[in-house]
C-alpha cells in the first residue's frame, strides 16, 4: 500500500492511524491526507493545491457568497462535476424550484489536446515575463504529473462544455429543492435515504458529496428561522464527519446578521469567500498584474484540520479567480505590481463580505 | 504517566502549580474565527486529568465528538479512551442520533433542565465517592449550546450559573470554551458580558496585530481575579503572551523570545 504520505512518527498512538489507511485500497478520487485523513478533490487543481491536497472527508466547506457576483457557483459546479467524473454519490441542494435544471451546466472535464496547448502558452507567455513575477515559475508544470487519461484524481474543467451525459448514467444524484421546505425537514429525508444507500452501494469510504447552494437566501421559507438553520448545519457537520462525506455549502453573508454569519464560519471546517472585482477600477488595476483576466478574488478563511490541533498557516490567503481562454478556472496568488512610491502597499477593499480585510498578500 | 505536567507561561498565569484542586473555580475561555481557542480547552482537560488521580472531568460537549477529543489528545500524551473507562471522563456528546431524537420534540428549556440534571447527579456522585474528589465540568462550547436552547440565551444564562453555584457547593471547577466575536457583534452582547462577570479567570485567544505567521499563531491574554497574596506566586492580573501550537504541546513564550 501507498504509505510514502505518512512519515514514521515517535508516539506509538499514532500508529493506530496508519495501520487503519493502509487497510483501505486507493480508490479513485480519494488519496490520503496528513493525520490519517482522506481527501478528495475539489474539482479546481489550484484550490488543491492551496488546500494541501483537496478537501478532507468528513469536513464542512463554507463558501460565503458575494451577492454582486455569482463565482460561488463556479467552486460547486467543479465540486459537483468532480464528483460525478469520480463516481462519488452527490446530493445537491438549491433554492431552485427545480434544481435538477442545475446539472446541466456542469463542466466537462477538459480533452488533454486542450490541456496540452494550455501548458504551452503559459511557457510562451514565460518568455515575456518580468523577473518580479518569480512565483509563476515554481511549480507551473505540476500539473503534468497528472495528465495520464482517466483516473486522475483532480480534472480540469473546461467552463464552456457541459458535462457529457454517460456521466449522469447509473450514479447516485439527488436533488432537492429548498424552495418549499419550511423546516428543512425535506432535505433531512432525502439526505438520509441518500446516506443510506450510499453506504449500502459503496461501503464506507464512499467520498459523497453534498452541495448546498445558497442556504440563506430569502426566496426560502425557513429564512427566518436562524435558530433553526444553525442547527441544520450542526447536524449535517456532525453527519458528515461521522459518514465521512464532504458537504459545501455556500451562504451570503450579507443577508443575515453578523452573529449569525460569525456562528456559521465558527462551524466551517475549511471555510472559503469569493468577491466580486469591481471593473475598471483604476487603482487595482494599478495595485496588481493581470487585472484584466480576474473575474473575482478568492479568500482562504480557515483550512480544515481534523483530528489535530494545530491551525494551517497558508503562506497567502487571497487568490484571484481568472478564466484561463474563458474555460478553465484558474486561482493565482496576487502578485502585486511594483509600486512607484508611497500608495500604500494594502489596499483596504470594501467588498461585501462582513468582515473587510485590506488584500494580503 | 507524569503526575506534573511541564510547567509553562499559561500554567504560571492560571496561578497555581500542577494540581487543578484549589476547587471552586470558574474559567472562562474565548476565543474568535481567526484562531480558535480549542487547544487551551484540550491543555485545560488534560491537566485535569492528569493531576491527583481521583479527579474527575464531566466533559458537555456540543461542538465535536468524542473520537476528535481522543485522537488529538493521544498525540498530546493523554488517553481519554482509558480515562472514560476508569471512570474519570464523563462525556457527554450532545450531537449524538440518538440524543438528538430524544432532544427532538423538547423545548430548549425542557432540555437544559434535563441536561443540567445529569450533570449534577453526576457530580454528586463524584463526591459521595470516599476521598477528597475534585470535579472539572468541561463545556464546548456556549455558543452551540445556545442552538440546543433554540437560541434563548437566557436559558444558556441560567444553566451556567446553575453550574457554577456547583462550584460553590461541591468545590468543582469549570471552564468553558465561548465564541467572543459571535457576541460582540450583537446587539446585546448579554450572555459575554455576563459570563465574563461570573468566571474568576478570562482566558482571551487572539490573533496578533500583524495577522497570521507561521511561527507564532496567536496571542493569550490571562485575566486573573483572583490573586492569592503572600504566596510567593505572580501577582499580575493581566498576562499576556504568545503561543505557537503543535500536535503534542503548545509552545507559550514573550513576544520575542521564541527559543
Amino acid at each position: 500500500m501507498v504509505m510514502a504520505a505518512n512519515k514514521p512518527r515517535t508516539a506509538s498512538f499514532s500508529r493506530n492511524f496508519t495501520a487503519a489507511s493502509s487497510s483501505v485500497p486507493s480508490i479513485p478520487g480519494l488519496k490520503h491526507g496528513p493525520n490519517g485523513t482522506m481527501l478528495l478533490s475539489s474539482g479546481i487543481p489550484d484550490l488543491d493545491k492551496i488546500l494541501g491536497g483537496g478537501f478532507a472527508l468528513g469536513s464542512l466547506v463554507m463558501v460565503m457568497e458575494d451577492p454582486e457576483a455569482p463565482h460561488h457557483m463556479l467552486l460547486l459546479r467543479n465540486f459537483m462535476s468532480q464528483g460525478l467524473v469520480h463516481h462519488q454519490p452527490l446530493i445537491y441542494a438549491s433554492p431552485a424550484k427545480d434544481p435538477r435544471g442545475f446539472l446541466g451546466t456542469l463542466p466537462n472535464p477538459m480533452v488533454s489536446k486542450d490541456v496540452k496547448s494550455r501548458v504551452h502558452e503559459t511557457e510562451q507567455e514565460k518568455g515575456l515575463r518580468i523577473a518580479w513575477q518569480y512565483k509563476k515559475y515554481f511549480g507551473e508544470h505540476s500539473s503534468e504529473s497528472q495528465r495520464d487519461g482517466k483516473s486522475e484524481y483532480c480534472n480540469d474543467f473546461d467552463l464552456r462544455k457541459p458535462l457529457e451525459r454517460h456521466y449522469f448514467s447509473g450514479h447516485q444524484i439527488e436533488c432537492v429543492s429548498l424552495k418549499e421546505s419550511a423546516d428543512l425537514g425535506a432535505f433531512h429525508e432525502r439526505y438520509s435515504n441518500f446516506l443510506s444507500e450510499a453506504n449500502r452501494n459503496i461501503g464506507n469510504m464512499t467520498g459523497g458529496r453534498i452541495a448546498i447552494q445558497s442556504l440563506c437566501s430569502p426566496q426560502c421559507e425557513y429564512s427566518n428561522r436562524e435558530w433553526e438553520r444553525l442547527s441544520f448545519i450542526r447536524t449535517l457537520k456532525s453527519v458528515v464527519r461521522s459518514s465521512n462525506e464532504v458537504a459545501v455549502v455556500t451562504f451570503p453573508p450579507s443577508l443575515i446578521s453578523t452573529t449569525f454569519s460569525i456562528r456559521l464560519q465558527h462551524l466551517a471546517d475549511t471555510l472559503v469567500s469569493v468577491r466580486a472585482i469591481p471593473d475598471e477600477d483604476n487603482e487595482l488595476a494599478k495595485l496588481l498584474t493581470g487585472y484584466q483576466d480576474m473575474v473575482g478574488l478568492l479568500s482562504m478563511h480557515k483550512v480544515a484540520r481534523i483530528n489535530t490541533q494545530v491551525p494551517s498557516i497558508l503562506e497567502a490567503t487571497t487568490f484571484s479567480l481568472k478564466l484561463q481562454k474563458r474555460r478553465s478556472l484558474t486561482l493565482e496568488c496576487l502578485n502585486q505590481a511594483p509600486v512607484d512610491g508611497s500608495s500604500g502597499s494594502s489596499y483596504a477593499f470594501s467588498g461585501s463580505c462582513s468582515k473587510t480585510a485590506p488584500l494580503e498578500f | 504517566m507524569a503526575n506534573a505536567p511541564p510547567f509553562n507561561l499559561l500554567d504560571e498565569s492560571l496561578g497555581d502549580t500542577a494540581s487543578g484542586g484549589d476547587g471552586g473555580r470558574m474559567i472562562l475561555v474565548e476565543d474568535c474565527v481567526e484562531t480558535s481557542g480549542a487547544f487551551v480547552v484540550h491543555h485545560l482537560l488534560k491537566r485535569a486529568l492528569h493531576s491527583h488521580s481521583s479527579d474527575v472531568v464531566v466533559f458537555l460537549s456540543f461542538a465535536h465528538p468524542f473520537s476528535h477529543y481522543d485522537r488529538v489528545l493521544r498525540k498530546m500524551g493523554c488517553n481519554l479512551s482509558v480515562q472514560r473507562d476508569n471512570k474519570r471522563l464523563l462525556f457527554f456528546d450532545m450531537l449524538t442520533l440518538d440524543r438528538l431524537d430524544k432532544n427532538r420534540g423538547k423545548t430548549g428549556e425542557d432540555i437544559l433542565i434535563a441536561l443540567y440534571g445529569e450533570v449534577q447527579k453526576a457530580v454528586e456522585v463524584f463526591r459521595s465517592h470516599e476521598g477528597r474528589q475534585h470535579v472539572t465540568v468541561v463545556i464546548d462550547d456556549v455558543s452551540l449550546m445556545e442552538v440546543d436552547a433554540k437560541g434563548s440565551s437566557n436559558l444558556v444564562l441560567d444553566f451556567l450559573r446553575y453550574c457554577y453555584s456547583l462550584t460553590a457547593q461541591f468545590g468543582c471547577s469549570l471552564i468553558a470554551l465561548n465564541h467572543e466575536d459571535v457576541y460582540s457583534t450583537a446587539d446585546q452582547p448579554n450572555l459575554l458580558l455576563q459570563l465574563e462577570y461570573l468566571a474568576d479567570l478570562v482566558i482571551k485567544v487572539e490573533p496578533l496585530a500583524t495577522g497570521l505567521a507561521t511561527d507564532v499563531h496567536g496571542q493569550l491574554t490571562v485575566s486573573n481575579k483572583n490573586i492569592q497574596v503572600g504566596s510567593g506566586k505572580s501577582r499580575n492580573r493581566i498576562h499576556n503572551f504568545q503561543f505557537r501550537i503543535k500536535d503534542s504541546s503548545v509552545e507559550y513564550f514573550y513576544p520575542g523570545s521564541k527559543t
